[in-house]
């Protein structure tokens, strides 16, 4: 190695470690200023609640609340709508890449549906499903489906057509094509869509457990509002803030697993 | 020679919604077993679609087709390997897709494969492989099912001179070692005369024939020896006369 590249690399691992110094500087200087403010009495608690009275909420509720209980309904509801959305997504734009006269007849629909705002829909489901779990999931599948059939079958669309040729020069049947090209690959698009899919369906989840649920993260939320205790409710934020992160990071790995062929 | 295909006044109009085109006016012409025939006309004349519709990928409006043998073996512009695939599933997929993975075809696959420099490569990925190879991998895939006509549109644009120039050698070479007939699209005047027995001249669209010519070469061996043979100015010179130019 010559010396220019260990200097490189030198200031490389620098520039690393001075990015995350500042990250982890900015947390604790809001942490230590928003608890300083509520010390010296400079904001009111009840509203703003601290850092202390966070920890020690989070504290209680993991001694008397259950709180694994929660974070787990809220995880199982996500991940439960995050299977079904994406199997149901997939299968929807396989359907609509065999036969495009469907697709041209659904098109307009699906676009509507995709810029409706899902949790209006939240009251009819209530209705019709009933206030349970099933309607939150119904919730989440609709937030994460719509966008996934979207994004996979424009994947799908735009496979190579000489490709497509190709096989049609052999004499390979719809299906044929669908396995050996169309879905290899969209491969990335759908490891893709993947991951745009587990924040949707957490998105739809909290959704429909602000709007009906007894248990999970986003009834911790709703229910603290409704007592006007501040203190639950920053905290089930930060719970949630650190839930999603680790989803976000598992899904990552996932993904990383997944297109490691290439 | 045997006719392995013959075309009787084959016409063909596209349709989009503010009118319709004519592409091929009344073509006729007959394909001779075991030769090379190259197709050469200004570009949009509708050689792609006359020779998509000789590899039933598209349907003429008017006329018939008449097959001695009727396998066959297609060959495009760009390589379309899987880049998922290795190099050797990349010449299996044809076989894959008829249901044809005998241990015997298989065996033939590998068996040109190294023949023609790829031995080598077999476990490899496309992106691995260099542009000119990639274009023997096509031409190998596309032997694979043992077709008994090879078209091949416009094989080597793709690809720089210099790679075209020693692709389109070894194309030549695997094709008369194989023995097949085949149909080339080209708009590289020099490389039909080079490549083939018969050279097809098509008009601006519609297209129709406007000539055909015999090309015969004095010790003719392979493309780019081909391309030293005295004839092969005058046959240059003629051919570029006959094309229609529209610039």
């Amino acid at each position: 190695m010559s010396k220019e590249y260990i200097d490189y690399l030198k200031r490389e691992k620098i520039n690393k470690l001075l990015v995350l110094l500042f990250q982890i500087l900015l947390i604790t200087s809001l942490l230590i200023i928003w608890q300083y403010l509520a010390d010296k009495k400079l904001i009111n608690t009840f509203i703003t609640s601290s850092p202390k009275k966070v920890i020690n909420t989070i504290i209680k509720l993991y001694k008397t609340n259950n709180l694994f209980n929660h974070i787990w309904i809220t995880t199982y509801e996500t991940l439960i709508s995050f299977s079904l959305g994406t199997i149901i997504g997939l299968l929807i734009a396989i359907i609509l890449w065999y036969n495009k006269f469907i697709a041209k007849v659904i098109d307009p629909y699906l676009t509507v549906l995709n810029s409706l705002p899902k949790v209006s829909l939240g009251p009819i489901l209530i209705i019709w499903i009933g206030p349970n779990i099933k309607s939150i999931i119904t919730m989440s599948i609709l937030v994460s489906v719509i966008i996934t059939i979207i994004n996979i079958y424009n994947g799908f669309n735009n496979t190579d057509k000489n490709k497509i040729n190709l096989l049609k020069s052999f004499n390979a049947t719809k299906y044929q094509i669908l396995t050996n090209l169309i879905i290899p690959s969209n491969y990335k698009i759908i490891v893709n869509s993947l991951k745009i899919n587990i924040s949707m369906s957490l998105i739809g989840v909290i959704m429909g457990e602000l709007l009906v649920s007894k248990k999970g993260i986003g009834y911790l939320i709703m229910y603290g509002s409704q007592v006007f205790n501040l203190d639950l409710v920053i905290s089930g934020i930060i719970i949630l803030m650190l839930v999603s992160y680790i989803m976000y990071i598992i899904i990552n790995y996932i993904e990383k697993i997944l297109i490691k062929s290439d | 020679m045997n006719n392995i295909l013959t075309i009787n006044n084959l016409s063909k109009k596209y349709y989009t919604k503010e009118k319709e085109i004519l592409a091929i006016d009344n073509i006729s012409l007959n394909i001779e077993e075991n030769s090379i025939t190259a197709i050469v006309g200004p570009s949009g004349c509708g050689k792609s679609t006359l020779l998509n519709i000789i590899g039933k990928l598209d349907k003429q409006t008017k006329g018939t087709i008449k097959y001695n043998k009727d396998k066959i073996g297609y060959m495009f512009q760009t390589d379309c390997l899987f880049p998922y695939l290795t190099i050797l599933d990349n010449c299996l997929i044809g076989l894959k897709i008829q249901h044809k993975l005998t241990k015997e075809n298989i065996d033939y696959v590998k068996k040109l494969l190294s023949d023609y420099g790829l031995k080598d490569f077999i476990n490899s990925y496309p992106k691995n492989l260099s542009g000119g190879m990639k274009q023997r991998v096509a031409l190998i895939r596309t032997l694979a099912t043992k077709p008994d006509i090879l078209l091949l549109d416009e094989p080597f644009s793709a690809l720089d001179y210099q790679t075209r120039l020693s692709v389109s050698d070894d194309v030549y070479k695997i094709i008369k070692k194989e023995n097949k007939t085949t149909i080339i699209i080209t708009h590289d005047i020099a490389e039909a005369i080079s490549m083939a027995e018969k050279v097809i001249i098509l008009t601006k669209r519609p297209s129709k024939i406007k000539k055909i010519y015999k090309i015969e070469l004095t010790n003719a061996t392979s493309p780019i020896n081909n391309r030293t043979c005295k004839e092969f100015n005058d046959y240059y010179k003629t051919i570029w006369q006959s094309i229609d130019h529209n610039v």
